[in-house]
């Protein structure tokens, strides 16, 4: 039997640098569990069930928020060692980014496909950009096994849209394992082996970066040119902060320290930094002596597009969301968040994110880990304001909408990729339309499946465009979506005045054709979820001073128990204590008394929020 | 000086059951084996004992309510014997009140008679409304016109003392609907009468009704309006409110529910009825079976009890007191003069508390306070 090549002294020609493109739920995780399996890095007894899927969330909702890499040693057909490193990435639309730096540090991609569903939008985009990346695909379909495949249907689909012969499409169940040995032998034949020079300064690529409590930032990196050493200093070189190597190894499926990492390589560094933010995503590490001095192309900075405020529901939880947030800080260099106060809401924070499931994701985190009740205001996008004196403002807070005269107003623009049977092209035409989208071009992907795109305005898409899209097609519509530039349109913001008062968490910056509209549903939405006051109390909504909808509460004419007689003072009693508990959480707004209940119902974007 | 006590009498029967209620009370069917009605008033008449033995050297009775269910179910003799027992066992007041509830088509003449003999000197009658498809939603088994009827026969049995329960706002009555029937209860010269905004239970017949949507809920809007509309008719005729659902004539005023809203001391005789001595409320179990198992053993029929702290008591103070005409003592909000001044302004400004009875030291609804009267103590005990 020969040896297996040690890392820092593989030979390249022996590397196959891959990852697994796919749609959430179309198999990428067991398809990695069974590579681990055959290639003999994990045994059947230790595997645990999606394997690399490491955080509880992800592994409840079945997504990777954070890739890694795994190195498998294999045995191809030809009888050598050959190297493989799979290297995992996230599957959602928010870390387009993080995307693009996972498929830069591999020369091919498994594009994995089920068999019963076909191609989805959010992996139709992730395969343009391994295509711009020059990657090798070798497309797969998963799930034969199941009755409902059809295989030859969503092979046609795939040679379509790729350029192949439809038997070129692998056909695996990474359930039971069938016909992945075939594709780990394809992976050796197909992909080519990484490019490198081994005298130059090293170069390697950051392409992901996680905080662990024990280590530090453990920095995942492919080294491009040269090698970096367990005993070398390294180089940031974005920003020419130098760190000491702690460790660095491959993972196998554990982390396995090793005497540096080659030309190829795929492995992990710790230097004993504790902030993702210095050791980011996309950046390029040298050696600090004779390092390099150009930088590997690519990097950016990761910039929040969506915006919300978030707020303890009790109050005197904000000490421990602020410290909370400190502490996901350090894993996640996208978030962005400085303290805000809500008349309606509190103490809380104004954050910033990649997008809607970035937000859902920290949302979760923060309830689940530190155990904090939340609120959420509805998430809006980012402004730039030009007013009539010249004055530009960037808004990222409805709140914060200048009250002066507005000469215009920008927004954030997308593209967007829906992928949909095509017997709901038209209603999902219609959704575009209402939703300001301009329609790109339409494809037929095969009989009865079609790629539309679209350019649509970022702010649509974030209040409830998914849930509309997944409900007017029975939830078949995929959706895609990349920033492209900004737009000037005709916004305006709506104010919701409560007897009066304004409550800020309420204001909204809308399309004037929908101002109208928001306002009336919002002040119906208000009149249904705040109880009778004493006093009569006007909802109204505004844009600036004028009144574009209105409604009454009436005032509460009645508010007494019939009967009080003896048998009742222990019940009564009970039920004015529990009132008066309820009064603490009752929120006022000028004299109006609102309980939180009503603002957590009001923020909620869902259509089927209870409506009583 | 022995204290005043208030003994209440609870007789756990019903004919039928009324849609509306959640009151302790079994119908034939609903009791099962194991409860003899006719023998029944001895286990109260046997906790009327029990209480004696703790209290007859310290409190004087001054008033008896019979309630229920429904107390005539078991008969003058019954109701009279057990009203014997209590003065066998305490000392009572020479003005003792003692009075009973009814159903209009439960007495005749000779029964009025005979309690009245027997000491009674008030009853109570369940009217209700005098429109028959109000009495059906309500499932009443009695006839429109006899509630007045049953008044009338009472008052010339010598009833001195006669009340007229009435419920309002009940799904499918109108404003005209009320009207006759505040007519049937002033034609039949009653000197008190109660007025309830109908209330839907959870677990009764009416609410599963509302909920399957058979029936529409009871409109609070509907309700502010009827009771205006009987407040000025009970006053016209010269019933005043000395309650928030409760008017009378003068001196026509239920001592014994009075007793309640003073906070006093009461025993509740019969299973479920409720107790309160100084601060300590307990209140009893609550099926007729195992409350006769336990007299029956001597032990206390007493479910569970609860001793009130401070806090609690203010509130029960505050909650009981400001239902009354009278007013709830500004001492018993056990607050300092500023902090009174600021809170009484605001409800005077409100129009909540009359501000002329506060000047004699007192906190009393206006007609609209009545109607909030519980955002009113939530303010005060806030």
């Amino acid at each position: 039997m020969s040896q297996q090549p040690a890392p820092g002294a593989t030979d390249p020609a022996v590397i196959r640098n891959f990852c697994i493109i796919a749609h959430i739920d179309h198999g990428k995780s067991t398809l990695a569990d069974r590579m681990l399996q055959i290639t003999g890095v994990v045994d059947d007894r230790s595997m645990r069930a999606q394997y690399l899927d490491r955080m509880d969330i992800e592994r409840e909702r079945g997504i990777t928020i954070k890739s890694q890499a795994v190195r498998l040693p294999y045995v191809a057909g030809d009888g050598r060692e050959y190297v493989l490193n799979l290297i995992d990435t996230p599957g959602h639309v928010d870390f387009t980014y993080e995307v693009s730096r996972s498929l830069a540090a591999c020369e091919g991609a498994v594009l994995l496909v089920d068999a019963a569903q076909g191609i989805e939008a959010q992996t139709l985009a992730n395969l343009y950009l391994a295509l711009e990346n020059d990657l090798q695909i070798i497309p797969v379909l998963n799930k034969i096994d199941l009755p409902a495949a059809q295989p030859e249907k969503y092979a046609a689909e795939l040679a379509h849209i790729i350029g192949c012969r439809p038997e070129d499409v692998l056909k695996v169940s990474a359930k039971t394992g069938e016909g992945v040995g075939e594709l780990l032998q394809t992976i050796v034949d197909l992909i080519p082996a990484p490019i490198g020079d081994q005298d130059a300064p090293a170069r390697a690529m950051i392409f992901d970066s996680v905080y662990d409590t024990y280590r530090g930032v453990v920095t995942y990196v492919r080294v491009v040119d040269g090698r970096i050493g367990t005993r070398d200093r390294i180089s940031m070189m974005s920003t020419g902060a130098v760190h000491e190597l702690l460790e660095v190894g491959v993972i196998s499926p554990e982390p396995n320290p090793a005497g540096g990492l080659g030309v190829g390589e795929v492995g992990y560094l710790i230097t004993g930094v504790k902030d993702v933010r210095q050791s980011r995503v996309g950046d390029t590490i040298t050696t600090a002596t004779k390092g390099a001095t150009d930088a590997l192309g690519g990097y950016r900075d990761p910039k929040p597009m969506v915006f919300s405020g978030l707020y303890p529901i009790d109050g005197s939880d904000y000490p421990i969301l602020r410290d909370a947030l400190d502490r996901l800080k350090l894993n996640d260099a996208a978030l962005q968040y400085e303290p805000e106060t809500s008349v309606a809401l509190g103490f809380g924070f104004r954050c910033g994110f990649l997008g809607l499931l970035h937000l859902e994701i920290v949302r979760e985190r923060l309830e689940r880990e530190f155990d904090l009740d939340l609120i959420s205001t509805s998430p809006n996008v980012i402004y730039k304001v030009q007013m009539e004196d010249g004055k530009e403002l960037v808004v990222t807070n409805p709140s914060e909408f200048p009250e002066g005269k507005v000469a215009s107003v920008t927004e954030p623009v997308v593209k967007a990729t829906v992928i949909l049977p095509s017997e709901f092209v038209g209603t999902v035409m219609e959704l575009c339309q209402a939703r300001r989208g301009t329609l790109l071009g339409m494809d037929y992907l095969s009989e009865d499946r079609v790629e539309m795109r679209y350019t649509l305005p970022l702010a649509e898409i974030v209040f409830d465009f998914f849930d509309q899209l997944k409900s007017r097609t029975r939830g078949y519509a995929s959706l895609d979506y990349e920033t492209s530039g900004e737009q000037v349109a005709d916004l305006v913001k709506v104010d919701i005045l409560l007897h009066g008062d304004a409550v800020d968490a309420f204001s909204a910056i809308v399309h004037k054709d929908k101002a109208y509209s928001y306002g009336v549903a919002m002040a119906q939405k208000l009149k249904e979820l705040i109880p009778r006051q004493q006093f009569e109390v006007p909802i109204q909504a505004a844009i600036g001073s004028r009144i574009i909808a209105r409604e009454t509460i009436r005032a509460i004419r009645k508010d007494v128990l019939a009967k009080c007689y003896g048998g009742d003072v222990s019940r009564k009693r009970k039920l004015l204590e529990k009132q008066k508990e309820g009064k603490k959480r009752m929120k006022m707004v000028g004299r109006v008394e609102v309980p939180q209940e009503a603002f957590i119902a009001a923020l909620s974007t869902s259509e089927a929020a209870p409506k009583k | 000086m022995s204290a005043p006590l208030s003994l209440y009498l609870h007789v756990p029967f019903c004919a039928s059951r009324c849609g509306y209620c959640d009151f302790n009370t079994y119908t034939a069917t609903e009791l099962g084996d194991g409860v003899d009605r006719a023998s029944f008033h001895e286990h109260l008449a046997a906790e009327i004992t029990m209480a004696a033995r703790q209290l007859a050297a310290t409190h004087r009775v001054d008033t008896v309510f019979v309630g229920g269910g429904t107390p005539t179910l078991i008969g003058a003799g019954a109701l009279n014997h057990l009203i014997a027992r209590i003065h066998d066992e305490f000392d009572v007041a020479p003005d003792l009140e003692v009075t009973t509830e009814a159903n209009p088509d439960s007495v005749d003449e000779p029964m009025l008679t005979e309690l009245k003999a027997g000491g009674f000197t008030r009853i109570s009658f369940g009217l209700q409304s005098s429109a028959p498809h109000v009495l059906q939603v309500l499932e009443r088994t009695h006839t429109p016109g006899a509630g007045g009827n049953a008044a009338q026969l009472a008052r010339s049995a010598g009833f001195e003392h006669v009340n007229l329960d009435v419920i309002y706002a009940t799904p499918g009555e109108s404003d005209d609907d009320l009207q006759r029937t505040l007519d049937e209860v002033l034609e039949s010269g009653v000197d008190h009468v109660s007025a309830y905004s109908l209330i839907v239970e959870q677990g009764t017949a009416l609410a599963r009704r509302v909920d399957r949507g058979e029936l529409p809920a009871p409109d609070d809007d509907v309700a502010a309006d009827r009771y205006e509309l009987i407040d000025d008719r009970l006053q016209k005729a010269g019933l005043d409110w000395y309650e928030v659902s409760n008017w009378s004539k003068p001196s026509g005023e239920c001592r014994h529910n009075l007793a309640y809203w003073r906070n006093r001391d009461w025993w509740g005789i019969g299973p479920g009825a409720h107790s309160h001595l100084d601060g300590t409320r307990w209140w009893n179990v609550k099926h007729p079976r195992t409350y006769a198992n336990r007299i029956t053993a001597d032990l206390s029929p007493m479910q569970e009890q609860e001793v009130t702290t401070a806090e609690q008591q203010r509130l029960e103070r505050i909650m009981m007191g400001l239902r009354l005409a009278e007013g709830l003592p500004v001492v018993d909000l056990e607050m300092n003069d500023d902090d009174i001044a600021v809170v009484s302004e605001g409800l005077i400004d409100e129009g909540l508390i009359d501000p002329g009875v506060l000047a004699h030291g007192r906190l009393a609804l206006t007609r609209r306070g009545r109607l909030l009267a519980d955002a009113v103590v939530r303010r005060l005990v806030d």
